[in-house]
């Protein structure tokens, strides 16, 4: 089990109002599944993934991840954490404007403290794995959305985390793209057994996972194994 | 840290102009205070050559009387002022700071030297002992000096200063010349001039006046001449050369000192040996000059500090415009430390190199105004140090805010800043 919540709920201080967001959440995940959660805008879907990814913290219930608790942690450990065991994608790529496709996917390493030289390395072969080693050296200006999404998963991926989360990783893309992603998505699933996390308001982009389920006003309302 | 420094660099490089202005506070505060330091410093080293050291590092002991010079061409001469013998010399050698010594009487403005039945009224006349040429910093440029035999035999033989030649002589040679000094005729035999490379910068009328007496030209015979044209037991001065400007005080007193010992006055008597220093005076008018700049300092650290203002400013600004960066950062695991420490060395990059043009704005500031106001400058390195140092804290200070503020961003939050 890579990563386990035990009746999670979470809930917004909004002055002297709280706003309940999720109510009661389960979800076990195994390791190398491939999972997509799907739901509407305002469904709290982007809490859960904040939560799965360590950038949150549930306000009840309990989250394990990686076999370990993740309540309690500090800042400091919650960082570890996000930059060893979790690869984040995001639907507007979030790279660094001024930085090269290899910089950008470096990145992550920086603060996991490689060397530079080893940095640099393992960049290029994660640049390779999406098939970009021939835009190492181009700005995210100079790449297209597809492009930029692709230098997004290396840099996911270059720490070799065990968990993939993706928050709509084809919003921002036209549907040649959005396959290419899938594709990609594919690939890492099956052929080096990652696991994959994906949140989506698409059905078409939800099928390519292995599981899907749907969060609805908080809830998370069925889960269904259409391997 | 190599990593921060470069993401550093890229980060005020994309923003250029924007980086120049906010360094322009700093460049300026900067550029101010080398130039106003070096300003100091040549100020005071021109005081200390000019007014102290002469360019020679020599101090003059003579007998005063209630403060003033002791005047004995005419009038008795007590007893107790005991003639100034080799053993004293030798005391005076051996005394702290102390490189020569030299006895030796003189008389200003002359009125009794002719030549050729001209009278030269303005020449000093120096009876002097072998060692006065090392001592007062002369040296020989024509003819030869003073000779064993002539100082032994009382010869009448005399040498000049250039001044001196240049006033009475012009182009003709003024060695095997005969002068007339209280009507004994002295041979010129040879022309001393300054040996250091010293010359006064004239900058106002006190210093015209410092520096007049040697441009008026003067004669140097024997002492054991002297008493030919002058009188016998008239007291002799010493004049000691200390080792460097800075132990001239301590070797001048040390000769007052000893000279002092030689004196059996009786009670009520007001004549000692005076040490002529100025370094008093000079200290008083380098404190003069180091006041007024403290000043002017003071105002350019008031600019100093506006620019770190703006340093904290462009810095908050930049924090907010990569509120999105900084929330991706921290989800790909930067810790607070890591995020501090990039906006800080960014703060500290921007005042640092703020600091380094500032030292080069001052430096290039320092030589104008020497060139326009006549001003020495002196370049001091600890004062460019202490800038450049000064503006990487201007940074640490100014900077820390921002910074503090950019590693406690919600990560979730700046994510999805627009």
């Amino acid at each position: 089990m890579i990563l386990s919540l035990r009746n999670i709920n979470k809930s917004y201080d909004e002055g002297k109002m709280e706003v309940p967001v999720l109510f009661d959440i389960s979800l076990d995940v195994e390791e190398g599944e491939y999972v997509a959660i799907m739901g509407p805008s305002g469904s709290g879907k982007s809490t859960l993934m904040n939560i799965i990814g360590c950038l949150d913290v549930a306000t009840s219930g309990e989250y394990i991840l990686d076999g370990e608790n993740i309540e309690g942690k500090t800042d400091n450990e919650m960082s570890d954490i996000r930059n060893k065991t979790i690869g984040f994608v995001f639907q507007n790529f979030n790279l660094l404007p001024r930085e090269t496709a290899l910089e950008n996917v470096a990145l992550p390493m920086l603060y996991g403290g490689v060397p530079r030289s080893e940095r640099l390395a393992r960049a290029e072969e994660a640049l390779k794995k999406v098939g970009l080693e021939d835009r190492m050296n181009f700005l995210p200006t100079q790449l297209s959305g597809g492009q930029k999404q692709r230098v997004a998963i290396a840099r996911a991926i270059v720490n070799k985390p065990k968990l993939l989360l993706a928050d709509e990783p084809t919003g921002a893309l036209d549907t040649a793209s959005g396959l290419q992603v899938m594709e990609i998505f594919k690939e890492l699933n099956e052929k080096e057994g990652m696991t994959i996390v994906m949140i989506t308001h698409e059905k078409e982009i939800a099928d390519h996972a292995k599981r899907q389920m749907v969060i609805r006003d908080g809830r998370l309302l069925q889960g269904r194994d259409i391997g | 840290m190599t990593e921060n420094i470069r993401i550093s660099f890229r980060g005020i490089w994309s923003h250029k102009m924007r980086s120049f202005l906010t360094m322009l506070g700093i460049i300026i505060g900067i550029a101010a205070i080398i130039a106003i330091v070096s300003t100091i410093k040549g100020t005071n080293e021109q005081i200390k050559n000019n007014l102290i050291g002469d360019g020679t590092n020599t101090v003059v002991v003579n007998l005063s009387e209630n403060d003033w010079e002791a005047e004995f061409s005419s009038g008795d001469i007590h007893e107790g002022i005991k003639p100034l013998d080799e053993d004293i010399r030798q005391d005076i050698l051996d005394a702290d700071g102390v490189e020569s010594v030299s006895f030796y009487n003189s008389r200003n403005w002359a009125d009794s030297v002719y030549y050729l039945g001209t009278s030269i009224d303005s020449a000093s006349i120096y009876g002097i002992d072998r060692y006065y040429l090392d001592t007062a910093g002369l040296k020989l440029t024509e003819g030869r000096g003073l000779s064993e035999k002539e100082f032994q035999g009382k010869v009448k033989a005399a040498l000049i200063d250039e001044n001196l030649r240049t006033a009475v002589f012009g182009d003709t040679d003024p060695v095997g010349k005969t002068i007339e000094i209280n009507s004994e005729p002295f041979t010129i035999v040879g022309i001393v001039d300054k040996d250091s490379q010293f010359e006064p910068v004239i900058n106002t009328i006190e210093d015209y006046y410092m520096y007049q007496g040697d441009e008026r030209g003067a004669i140097y015979i024997t002492d054991t001449s002297w008493p030919i044209a002058f009188r016998y037991d008239e007291p002799k001065k010493a004049i000691v050369k200390a080792k460097n400007t800075d132990s001239m005080t301590v070797a001048g007193k040390n000769a007052e000192e000893i000279l002092n010992a030689t004196l059996k006055l009786p009670e009520g008597m007001n004549i000692s040996y005076k040490a002529v220093d100025l370094t008093d005076q000079a200290a008083q008018l380098q404190s003069l000059t180091a006041s007024t700049n403290a000043m002017l300092i003071g105002i350019a650290s008031i600019s100093l500090l506006v620019g770190g203002i703006g340093v904290m400013n462009i810095m908050m600004v930049s924090v907010t415009e990569r509120t999105r960066e900084i929330g991706l950062k921290k989800a790909l695991g930067a810790k607070k430390k890591a995020i501090l420490l990039q906006f800080l060395t960014e703060a500290i990059l921007l005042s640092l190199i703020g600091g380094i043009f500032g030292v080069a704005a001052g430096l290039i500031l320092s030589k104008i105004i020497s060139i326009i106001a006549a001003i020495p400058v002196a370049i001091s390195v600890p004062a460019i140090l202490v800038a450049v140092g000064f503006s990487m804290l201007v940074g640490v200070i100014f900077g820390f805010a921002p910074s503090y503020k950019a590693s406690n961003l919600n990560p979730i939050d700046a994510l999805r800043y627009e």
